[in-house]
């Protein structure tokens, strides 16, 4: 795979077409707090990238403002034209985002639930959804396991499961970048591997990338290509992933020896 | 993967989201079979088949036979009936598209303190004489509606500030202090009113009893559209209904359909209480039986409420009429008696579930 390097110079405009996401410069305030400062960080297709760090470091609210759902400065440049300007609909067609907390309190089936990805797709009343969208949508049910209980009420469903809805609700959408936001923070550790594993061959297919929000290291070591490390708002370290999750690196933010924990429980994401 | 056996009863049944048309026909025939009984029953009882000729004749003008009493039937129960029906549709469409909106099933109009809203508007025309030449009740509606949109906004920025999830307690007391703070401006506003009093505490007492057809045609014209604009967001509502940052990730221009709907829902219960005054928990208790039935698919969910929301209304108003005969109980009586038992489930079950 040609990789190259992360950190993007902010000064060179010209490459934006290039890569998939290009975020220059990207600040986040609430009243007077900074909740993140200045970070400039870019993605190419194939790239599964980690955003790791302590808590209330700023990692969500950077994929938060990425999929234009809190207020910036800065610009986010997504398949080279600014996201800002997108339709929600147009930029939801390329870019899908799987969140942690589902409080769904209605009795929606796994159906309506995984069908409600392809909205982007035919936003109207009078659009019924075409044989491209139940082929999405029964490849999406297939791929997550979710097939055989499609049926099922929401509410009767697992936290694993549940979580799968929405992952196969994302993979109907076929975002060409996937937001994850701790999708798997309440899951025991086999969901966790099995909603990872899905999604590493998810990305695989040609065009496709990753953004990830992790406080676990290893998971972010086990399955990330690329990293940026955030502490306060600001950023510590960007690169791959190797360069990045460093002994030095993670000392200067953790002040202790993570590294080795790291390390330990890295095994554990191995088959 | 492991594949774990799944109970059978967990399986819902199988759910068509399209057009039924035989669905919508048989709600529509038992409709009409209601507001037939509505028009026949009452404190004096007419037969049927001399209803229909009544009414039949009076459309294509031709006299009615003597012995039929026109005016009871054509001027005073039909137009009623027709408004009662309006009514209990429109609130109950307002009941269910706020309750997929906020996703909180306790959501209503009364709930939220949009209907007290929406009177002390009203009162405020009716004090300062606000009218639209020629259209003597324009007045009223405007200022309801006004109002009723001005409430609604206050009491979800305020909720939103306390409570970005905008969580049932949350909400629900916002609507209660709101309803307290609004009867007291219009006990307030009753005090001062003067020589307005009178037609102030007409209003306030009036049901849709004293109901025209012009009452009948204005209900009519703001379901139409707002209620048009209401389930042309079908889709919507449900990605709504599942959560709100998730409608966004799929595509959901957010702002955009809250606002449309929230304007839409706020005419319509602004018409609604200032042509037949405060119905408590239709909005409430109509959506929630219909999920019950249909599940929660608003596209299917919204066209349902509005059928059975006009029929449980007409025949409301008509347990009203007949219970206490001679005596008539205001409909909003009734309702309130059967919607608060209904809230108190509602919540027990919401509570227990969450």
């Amino acid at each position: 795979m040609p990789e190259k390097s992360l950190i993007h110079p902010v000064d060179s405009c010209m490459e934006t077409q290039d890569k998939l996401l290009d975020v220059r410069n990207l600040t986040v305030r609430y009243g007077k707090t900074t909740i993140v400062n200045n970070i400039s960080f870019d993605l190419q297709a194939g790239q599964w990238l980690m955003l790791a760090g302590p808590n209330g470091a700023g990692k969500s609210t950077i994929v938060n403002a990425v999929s234009q759902g809190t207020p910036y400065t800065g610009r986010v440049y997504f398949e080279g034209s600014d996201a800002a300007r997108r339709k929600p609909s147009d930029l939801a067609r390329s870019m899908g985002v799987l969140t942690q907390d589902h409080n769904v309190s209605y009795s929606f089936t796994v159906e309506e639930v995984v069908k409600l990805g392809r909205y982007a797709y035919s936003p109207g009343i009078f659009s019924s959804t075409d044989d491209e969208d139940e082929k999405s949508i029964h490849s999406a049910l297939e791929l997550t396991g979710m097939l055989p209980i499609r049926q099922q009420s929401v509410l009767t469903l697992s936290g694993g499961e549940l979580q799968r809805t929405f992952l196969a609700q994302v993979f109907a959408q076929n975002p060409r970048l996937l937001i994850l936001d701790e999708p798997t923070n309440h899951l025991d550790l086999v969901y966790q591997k099995q909603i990872f594993g899905l999604i590493k061959d998810w990305v695989r297919d040609s065009g496709r990338a990753v953004i990830s929000v992790v406080h676990d290291l290893s998971l972010a070591k086990a399955y990330g290509t690329h990293a940026l490390l955030i502490d306060h708002g600001n950023m510590v370290s960007s690169g791959k992933i190797d360069e990045v999750l460093t002994r030095a690196n993670l000392e200067k933010i953790y002040s202790m020896d993570v590294y080795q924990w790291m390390e330990n429980l890295l095994a554990q994401w191995q088959n | 993967m492991p594949s774990p056996s799944y109970p059978a009863g967990n399986f819902v049944k199988d759910r068509h989201e399209g057009f039924r048309i035989l669905e919508y026909t048989l709600l529509g025939i038992i409709m009409m079979a209601v507001m037939l009984l509505c028009v026949c029953a009452g404190s004096v009882s007419i037969p049927v088949d001399d209803t229909i000729t009544a009414i039949w004749n009076t459309i294509w003008g031709q006299p009615v036979p003597a012995g039929i009493s026109q005016s009871i039937i054509v001027f005073v129960r039909l137009p009623r009936v027709l408004c009662v029906a309006l009514v209990g549709a429109s609130l109950s469409l307002c009941g269910g598209a706020m309750q997929g909106l906020l996703r909180n099933p306790l959501a209503d109009g009364s709930t939220l303190g949009v209907s007290s809203g929406a009177s002390l508007g009203a009162i405020l025309a009716i004090a300062f004489g606000i009218t639209i030449p020629g259209l003597p009740i324009g007045g009223t509606v405007i200022m309801a509606m006004l109002f009723a949109f001005m409430s609604l906004v206050l009491i979800l920025s305020l909720s939103y500030r306390l409570d970005f999830s905008l969580s049932t307690n949350t909400i629900i007391l916002m609507g209660v202090i709101f309803t307290m703070f609004a009867n007291s401006i219009i006990s307030l506003i009753i005090t001062f009113s003067g020589e307005k009093l009178k037609s102030i505490m007409f209003w306030t007492m009036g049901s849709l009893a004293g109901s025209s057809y012009q009452n009948a045609l204005i209900l009519f014209i703001a379901l139409a559209v707002f209620g048009t604009l209401i389930l042309r967001f079908a889709k919507e509502l449900n990605a709504f209904a599942i959560g709100e940052d998730n409608a966004r990730h799929v595509g959901v221009n957010v702002k955009k359909v809250k606002f449309a709907v929230l304007i839409s829902v706020s005419a319509l219960i602004g018409v609604c209480v200032s042509i037949g005054g405060t119905i408590g928990f239709v909005g409430l208790v109509i959506p929630h039986m219909t999920r019950m039935i249909v599940g929660p698919n608003h596209k299917r969910l919204l066209p349902i409420s509005l059928f059975l929301g006009a029929t449980f209304l007409m025949l409301a108003d008509l347990l009203g009429r007949v219970m206490l005969n001679p005596l008539e109980l205001p409909i909003g009586v009734v309702t309130s008696f059967i919607g608060s038992i209904t809230f108190v489930i509602i919540f027990y079950q919401s509570r227990k579930a969450g």
